[in-house]
C-alpha cells in the first residue's frame, strides 16, 4: 500500500474564491480535506474600538461598513438599538420605509451571494445575470442616499430624509420585474445537472449541530430550523407583514440554495405590501435632543443652526443601561450589544457577526470532503469579511 | 426589580437552584440580565441549556470597567429557538485572576466567540482547546479593547484634532 503524507495547502487571503481576505489553511490526505484552520482579521479596522471615541450618530456610518453588501441593514440594527437604549418611538412611514429598504438590501446582497456561488462552482451566467439585477438595487440607492454602497441614510430616530419623488415608482419597478429574474436564475441552476451534482450532499450540518455551533440567518434554516427574526421577534413592524419563511430538509448546500431563493421571493412579497401601506408623515421623530433639524431650519434660522451645531459637535447623552438588539441580516443574526454609561458615546458597544460565528462550522461542514468542494462550503455559507474582521 | 425579571422563567429557575449564587437581577426596556459568579457559570449555562431550553449561545463578549473592581464582566446572550427569548448572564472577572471557566464544553459556537475576548480583552477561558489570537495578529502585544489600550495604538502620540 502505498503510504500516505498530509499536506497543507495554504489558499488566501488573496483567492477569488474566499470571498474577500479570507485566509485557510487546510490539511490534505490527497485530495480529502483532514483539517481546516481559518486565519482571519486582515480587514480589521477596530469599529468596537472606535465606536467607543464617537458619538452615537458619528458611529452610525462605520456599521455600513461592517457587511458591505448590506450596508442598510446594518444601520437598521444599530439604530434600532440606540433607539432602544433610549426608548423613542419611531414613525410609521419611517418605519415603513426601513422595511423596504432592508429587504431591498436583502435581495442585493443574495443577488451577490448567487452570482459568486453560482460561478464559484463554474455556472458565470448567473453572475453577469444577478450583477445586472443588482445594478438596479444600487442605483436606487444612489438615488435615496446619494451613495452606491456605504448609504448611510437611516438616523437614529428615523430617516435622514425623506424619500425622493418617484421613489415608489422605482420600487414598484422591481417588485413587478425581480420575480422573472428569479425564475430565470432557477432556470439556469435548479435542475442543472453540474449544479445538482457539485451542491447535493455538500457542506451537510445537521439543526442539532448548526444550533450548537450558532449558525443563524438561511443557513440555519437550510438545516430546517424554523426561525427567522422577523417573525419571532419582530422589530419595526414585521409583524404587519405576511411572508413564509424557507426551510430545508437535507441540511446541505442545495436546500440552502433554494431557501435562499424563496426567501428573495419572500422579500419582494414583503417590499409590496409595505409599498401598499406606505402612507404620508414625518419620518423623523419628534425627539429634539436626539434628532438632527430640517435641513430648511438649519439654513434658514439661528435656532435651527445651533440645534445642529451641538448635536453635531456634542452628541446626546444616552440613558445609563445596556441593550441588545438584533435583526435577521441577510447573512443571519447580525446584534448590536450597547452599554451606556449615561454619556454621548457608547461605554462599549459589541457586534455580533453573523459571518464570524457562522464561519466557525466551515471545518465541521467542510471535513472529509474534497478540496474543490470547499469553494462550494465557503459559497453556501456567505460570509462577508467586513463583518467577520470588525 | 420589576416584576418582568421575577416573572421571567430563567430567573425562577435560577433563584431555585443557584440562589446562592446569583449576584444581581436587572431588566432594562424589557430585557433581563442575570449577574452571577464565575465560579458557577458552567454550571448555570448548562442548567439554562439543559433544563430551560436555551439552547443557542448567540455571543460571548466582555465589557471592561476599567478602574473599578472587579474589572471585567463577561457577557454571554443566550437564546431559545423553541421559546424564541432571550436571557444575559453576566460573570465579574477581575484583573488579578483573568480566568473563567469556557463554555466550548456545552457550545461549539462559543469557540470562535472566546477567542476574541482573550484576543481583544485578555480573559483567559480554562479549558478553551484552541485559544489564540484571532482577530490581531498572532505576535501583537496588548489587548485592544481595554480601556487602557490607547485608540491610535500603543507609543504613538494621542490624536489633538486637525491642527488646519
Amino acid at each position: 500500500m502505498a503510504s500516505t503524507e498530509i499536506m497543507t495547502v495554504n489558499m488566501g487571503p488573496q483567492h477569488p474564491s474566499t470571498h474577500g481576505v479570507l485566509r485557510l489553511v487546510v490539511e490534505l490526505d490527497g485530495e480529502v480535506i483532514q483539517k481546516i484552520t481559518p486565519h482571519i482579521g486582515y480587514l480589521h479596522r477596530g469599529v468596537e474600538k472606535l465606536s467607543e471615541h464617537r458619538t452615537y450618530h458619528q458611529t452610525l456610518p462605520l456599521t455600513d461598513r461592517l457587511d458591505y453588501l448590506a450596508p442598510m441593514s446594518n444601520n437598521l440594527g444599530y439604530v434600532l438599538a440606540v433607539e432602544k437604549l433610549l426608548g423613542i418611538e419611531i414613525p410609521e412611514r419611517a418605519q415603513t420605509v426601513r422595511v423596504i429598504l432592508t429587504e431591498l438590501t436583502r435581495l442585493k446582497s443574495h443577488l451577490v451571494w448567487i452570482a459568486c456561488h453560482a460561478l464559484d462552482i463554474g455556472a458565470m451566467t448567473v453572475f453577469i445575470y444577478a450583477f445586472r439585477e443588482r445594478e438596479k438595487v444600487m442605483s436606487l440607492y444612489e438615488k435615496i442616499s446619494g451613495a452606491r454602497m456605504t448609504s448611510s441614510y437611516f438616523r437614529i430616530g428615523g430617516l435622514s430624509a425623506d424619500v425622493y419623488d418617484g421613489f415608489e415608482k422605482d420600487v414598484q419597478e422591481i417588485v413587478d420585474t425581480f420575480p422573472g429574474h428569479f425564475d430565470t436564475y432557477e432556470g439556469l441552476l435548479t435542475k442543472n445537472t453540474i449544479w445538482m451534482q457539485r451542491t447535493i450532499g455538500n457542506g451537510v450540518i445537521s439543526a442539532e449541530d448548526a444550533i450548537n455551533y450558532g449558525i443563524t440567518g438561511p443557513a440555519l434554516r437550510g438545516s430546517g430550523v424554523d426561525w427567522d427574526l422577523r417573525r419571532d421577534n419582530p422589530y419595526s413592524g414585521y409583524e404587519k407583514y405576511n411572508f413564509q419563511v424557507p426551510v430545508g430538509k437535507n441540511c446541505d448546500t442545495y436546500d440552502r440554495y433554494k431557501v435562499r431563493l424563496v426567501e428573495m421571493r419572500e422579500a419582494v412579497k414583503i417590499i409590496k405590501q409595505a409599498l401598499d401601506s406606505l402612507k404620508p408623515g414625518p419620518v423623523l421623530a419628534n425627539a429634539p435632543q436626539v434628532c438632527y433639524p430640517p435641513k430648511e431650519e438649519v439654513y434658514n434660522t439661528i435656532e435651527g443652526l445651533i440645534h445642529h451645531f451641538k448635536i453635531a459637535s456634542e452628541g446626546f447623552p444616552v440613558p445609563e443601561g445596556e441593550v441588545y438588539q438584533s435583526v435577521e441580516n441577510p447573512k443571519g443574526e447580525l446584534g448590536y450589544y450597547i452599554v451606556s454609561d449615561g454619556g454621548t458615546k457608547p461605554y462599549r458597544m459589541r457586534i455580533r457577526p453573523p459571518s464570524f460565528v457562522n464561519l466557525g462550522a466551515i471545518e465541521k461542514m467542510a471535513k472529509g470532503a474534497m478540496i474543490a468542494d470547499l469553494v462550494a462550503v465557503i459559497g453556501t455559507l456567505d460570509i462577508v469579511l467586513g463583518e467577520i474582521d470588525r | 426589580m420589576t416584576n418582568m425579571a421575577e416573572n421571567n422563567r430563567a430567573v425562577i429557575g435560577l433563584k431555585g437552584k443557584f440562589a446562592s449564587s446569583l449576584l444581581e437581577i436587572k431588566e432594562f426596556r424589557g430585557e433581563v440580565t442575570v449577574t452571577v459568579k464565575k465560579e458557577d457559570i458552567i454550571a448555570i449555562c448548562k442548567y439554562l441549556k439543559e433544563e430551560l431550553g436555551y439552547n443557542m449561545l448567540t455571543d460571548v463578549t466582555a465589557v471592561d470597567y476599567y478602574g473599578k473592581t472587579p474589572r471585567f464582566m463577561l457577557v454571554y446572550n443566550l437564546y431559545s429557538i423553541p421559546a424564541k427569548d432571550r436571557i444575559r448572564i453576566k460573570a465579574p472577572v477581575d484583573e488579578s485572576d483573568t480566568s473563567i471557566a469556557s463554555a466550548t464544553c456545552l457550545w461549539n459556537s462559543a469557540n470562535f466567540l472566546e477567542r476574541e475576548v482573550f484576543d481583544l480583552f485578555g480573559i483567559n477561558f480554562t479549558g478553551h482547546p484552541d485559544l489564540r489570537r484571532i482577530l490581531m495578529a498572532d505576535d501583537w502585544v496588548g489587548h485592544p479593547l481595554r480601556k487602557d489600550y490607547p485608540l491610535q495604538g500603543p507609543g504613538r502620540e494621542p490624536y489633538k484634532g486637525r491642527l488646519s
